[in-house]
């Protein structure tokens, strides 16, 4: 199959086969195998303990999965198995191509350095020298996620949980990424500020045409960002599909006990 | 001239030349050699306990003990002064276990140890500039971890590094690192100078002379070979900058030279003289005056 | 010639006589001997051989009286002698299980094979000020047992280990290479035998510290002291020329073994877990505290969450060393003025530039009121 710019857009971004974590003999997550297409979210749900963090942390390259492979495409067009990359390989991957959006802030962002270097940080790990360019774009992103321009030299530990949470996204997002990994970005947040978050993520990943793959245990979240499911339970995949199929239409019965008590409209 | 020192006490027989045995000298050279190799790498070594403390220059000491044969001559300078309590101690350590010639001229020296300053006359091929290091680690006060900063380098992950740089511009609209001033070896290794000033960072740029960097509590040796390019870090818009003293040394009219502030009287009055010793005294040998004329220090006479 | 701090050869030599005429105090008291010191301050003298790594009790007497006991200072001097003497090779491995016993106790056990042997201790007696002692009273006669010197008092953790009740010593081959901190510059991870090395000859205060850090809860790993042990053990070397081991002498040596919280999993049974102290010379203090933090270590190994300084092996092996502690934190006493200067030059640059935008910034504003 030819490679070229044209049709990899109709290619997979990330291809994940069969995997697989275990700890000891207890099961993180199990068989898991999906494809997720470029400008494509994907919603992982389920209680807590159903293995959705470990398979997050096993597609992200920050836990080793026991069996199976993770195929990612580059911006070569060529696709590459995670865990065969060299670490090198990888952490670039990380800081240029991708982003990960932690529940906490405090563990995505530098919390004793201003807000400007936070988001600045990227760009300067890829070659970035201009202390003015690199101000301009920092204001620029903090435009966007909604961050006056004026706490741009305060650091983070004086912002609030939710101007936290979207300079995290603004400092994931400011070297185009391709692929955003998010888990349980609204957990923390009182129901007013997670409504604005979503919003707000809700129209960068529609402007930025981002892959977004995204954690939650709350189906509101995954209803009004994704566009595909994965429900686990156990460690397993046990129903997928659009996400309003899914959740209009629930064939499993967990699914459907899921639905019930969650998502009263 | 070179002055040499009678020699007393415990050395002689009980203590090898340059008191470390052959075998620790060949590691010690091993390391260094490497370290050559890789210009700013800091190469592991399994440095010896000292007869003087951790942190006084036992890494300095150490690497100098390893490179000098009986025909050297060593200036010890601490500074930028050759008279300085430490550095009359370590020189004494020399003298007392190799009975070689030491020297205050830099021109004369084969080996100069030094700590916090680089001499001002420029040193040639024929000469070893020997630092003492506290902290190799450019990146520690960043990232606190041994097995982090490692990897950092080995990735050439060095954003962090303009991190800290950046933060200084947007608090205090300057580069606020004014000594151990972060510089890029070859274009690869970052690299911590020691703390010397910023104002002596360009001297290791293409410098002829070979330089080689010792920690001893930190286990590690670096070097840069003769004529090797070393940038010291900035960005585009805000451009490293060598610190500029107002005025002229007071002793011996020198500009653009690295200064000393001595405070004179409890009103304030302070006058500025040339840290590098050495060059103040050759200066005004061949007849250079200060605004001050002679030392007022010395003028009245301390008894 | 000008520098800032004048005639510093000269001033170096007489700082260092003012320190030996101090150093001997009022001339008509008698000047310590060596002996005096070994003898009477046998603790300190243990502290300083095993801090200093140089089991040599004369040469830490020497070490106690040169420094004023500043028992810091001592093992500095220890360290700076051993690092100049020839080495002929690594001894064979001592064996504590066959010391000829002067002290022995387990918490755990109320009896057990060879006893409880309560031995030369500070333990149960009234911390009182004894003034007869100040009178120079003479010491009372204890009675001694005598034990047979072939006698091998199991030790407690191999009386567990029958049962399979506590994990067994690690499984090395014989002939594996052990680590030597004194040889390689120490990297991380670092295995146990780097691990204890470097807790052995680390600071008492500093181990002392972080294990009781971790008696209150920093990363607790709920200790038994399974067993102390003080005595003599013999030591042997292998001569390669000769084929054959030969004694070499006997040491002293305190070992603790810690019994600790147990683990199991699916694939192994429940198991207590082991901390391990051992000092040469009487050291009691240390092995115990050193045994709390070998333990800590171990948490990654076994596992456990790591969120406790003492559980954390970079920041407990990087600073336990007193030597190279106090040599680094006195450094801070030479001379930084170069340092300092640059500092000075750029504080300056950066208030006046502060001062300026400041008073613009007024300017501008009583401007604007005038309008």
């Amino acid at each position: 199959m030819s490679l070229d710019i044209q049709n990899s857009e109709d290619l997979p971004l990330l291809q994940v086969s069969n995997t697989t974590k275990l700890y000891g003999g207890r099961i993180g997550c199990k068989d898991v195998s999906f494809d997720l297409y470029p400008g494509e979210v994907l919603a992982i749900v389920g209680e807590s303990g159903s293995g959705k963090t470990t398979l997050l942390n096993c597609l992200a390259t920050r836990l080793t999965p026991t069996s199976g492979s993770v195929n990612y495409r580059n911006r070569m067009g060529q696709m590459r198995n995670l865990y065969e990359m060299s670490e090198a390989e990888r952490r670039m991957l990380m800081r240029t191509d991708w982003g990960f959006v932690h529940q906490h802030p405090a563990d995505g962002l530098r919390m004793t350095v201003s807000a400007g270097a936070n988001v600045g940080e990227r760009l300067m790990a890829v070659g970035a020298r201009h202390y003015g360019n690199i101000r301009d774009t920092a204001t620029d992103w903090l435009g966007r996620v909604e961050i006056a321009e004026d706490r741009i030299d305060d650091d983070p530990r004086a912002f609030s949980g939710g101007m936290r949470q979207r300079l995290q996204i603004a400092r994931n997002l400011v070297t185009a990424p391709r692929l955003v990994f998010m888990d349980e970005p609204t957990g923390g947040l009182d129901v007013s500020v997670q409504a604005r978050l979503l919003d707000l993520l809700r129209g960068l990943v529609a402007d930025l045409g981002l892959s977004v793959i995204i954690v939650t245990h709350d189906l509101a979240v995954a209803r009004l960002l994704s566009h595909r499911i994965l429900v686990m339970r156990h460690g397993h995949v046990i129903e997928s599909g659009l996400t309003d199929q899914v959740l209009d239409d629930p064939q499993e019965s967990y699914t459907q006990l899921l639905v019930s008590s969650i998502l009263q409209p | 001239m070179t002055e040499r020192v009678e020699t007393q006490g415990i050395s002689g027989e009980h203590y090898n030349f340059a008191y470390l045995d052959e075998q620790t000298k060949r590691m010690i050279r091993r390391a260094i050699l490497k370290g050559i190799a890789v210009p700013g790498y800091q190469v592991p070594f399994a440095a010896r306990e000292m007869p003087m403390p951790y942190g006084w220059g036992t890494g300095g000491v150490q690497v100098t003990a390893a490179v000098i044969g009986k025909n050297d001559c060593l200036k010890m300078i601490d500074q930028g002064s050759d008279d300085t309590t430490n550095a009359v101690a370590l020189r004494n350590f020399f003298v007392e276990t190799t009975g070689v010639d030491t020297t205050t001229k830099t021109k004369d020296a084969s080996i100069i140890q030094t700590r916090h300053r680089i001499p001002e006359e420029n040193l040639t091929k024929d000469q070893v500039l020997v630092y003492q290091v506290p902290i190799p680690e450019p990146l520690r006060f960043l990232e606190p971890r041994e097995t982090e900063t490692r990897k950092m380098h080995a990735l050439e992950e060095y954003g962090l590094m303009h991190v800290k740089l950046y933060e200084d511009i947007a608090k205090f609209g300057h580069i606020a690192t004014a000594y151990a001033y972060p510089v890029m070896v070859q274009d690869r290794y970052v690299m911590d100078p020691s703390p010397t000033p910023k104002f002596d960072n360009p001297k290791m740029d293409q410098m002829e002379a070979l330089q080689l960097f010792g920690a001893g509590r930190e286990k590690r040796i670096y070097a840069i070979p003769p004529h090797t390019k070393v940038v010291s870090l900035d960005f585009e818009d805000h451009p490293f900058e060598v610190t500029k003293f107002e005025q002229p040394c007071a002793i011996c009219g020198a500009e653009e030279i690295y200064l000393d502030e001595v405070i004179l009287d409890d009103a304030g009055n302070r006058m500025f003289v040339c840290s590098d010793s050495d060059f103040c005294e050759e200066r005004r040998d061949v007849g250079h005056v200060g605004h001050l004329g002679t030392n007022p220090l010395e003028a009245e006479g301390n008894d | 010639m000008y520098v800032a701090v004048k005639g510093g050869e000269k001033a170096i030599r007489n700082a260092h006589k003012l320190m030996a005429r101090d150093r001997r105090g009022d001339t008509s008291v008698p000047s310590l001997s060596l002996k005096q010191v070994s003898e009477q301050l046998y603790l300190s003298v243990s502290r300083v051989m095993a801090e200093g790594s140089l089991y040599d009790a004369e040469l830490a007497a020497l070490g106690i009286k040169q420094s004023r006991g500043d028992l810091i200072e001592a093992a500095f001097l220890m360290r700076a002698y051993r690092t100049t003497l020839p080495r002929f090779g690594y001894s064979k491995p001592i064996g504590t299980a066959k010391m000829l016993i002067r002290r022995r106790i387990s918490a755990t056990y109320k009896d057990l094979p060879g006893g409880q042997l309560l031995g030369p201790t500070f333990d149960y007696t009234q911390r009182l000020l004894d003034f007869k002692l100040a009178a120079d009273g003479e010491a009372p006669t204890p009675e001694v047992q005598e034990f047979e010197k072939e006698e091998v008092v199991p030790r407690v953790t191999d009386l567990l280990n029958e049962e399979g009740l506590i994990e067994p010593d690690e499984s090395i081959a014989p002939d594996a290479p052990v680590g030597d901190i004194t040889r390689e510059p120490l990297t991380f991870p670092a295995d146990r035998d780097l691990r204890l090395q470097n807790l052995a000859r680390g600071d008492e205060g500093f181990l002392l510290a972080l294990g009781y850090s971790t008696q209150r809860g920093f990363g607790r790993t709920h200790p038994f002291a399974g067993e102390i042990r003080l005595g003599e053990v013999e030591v042997d070397f292998f001569m390669e020329e000769l084929g054959f081991e030969v004694p070499l002498g006997t040491m002293t040596v305190t070992e603790c073994q810690m019994i600790n919280q147990f683990q199991g999993s699916a694939s192994a049974p429940p198991q207590f877990t082991r901390g391990y102290g051992l000092v040469p010379g009487q050291g009691e203090r240390k092995v115990m505290a050193m045994a709390l933090v070998d333990r800590s270590l171990r948490a990654e190994e076994l596992g456990e969450e790591i969120d406790s300084p003492t559980q954390d092996q970079e920041f407990v092996l990087s600073h336990s060393d007193n030597v190279q502690a106090t040599g680094f934190v006195e450094h801070l006493k030479l001379p930084h003025y170069v340092d300092f200067q640059s500092e000075l030059e750029l504080i300056r640059k950066v208030r006046k530039e502060w001062q300026e935008k400041r008073e613009a910034a007024e300017q501008e504003l009583i401007a604007e009121a005038a309008q």
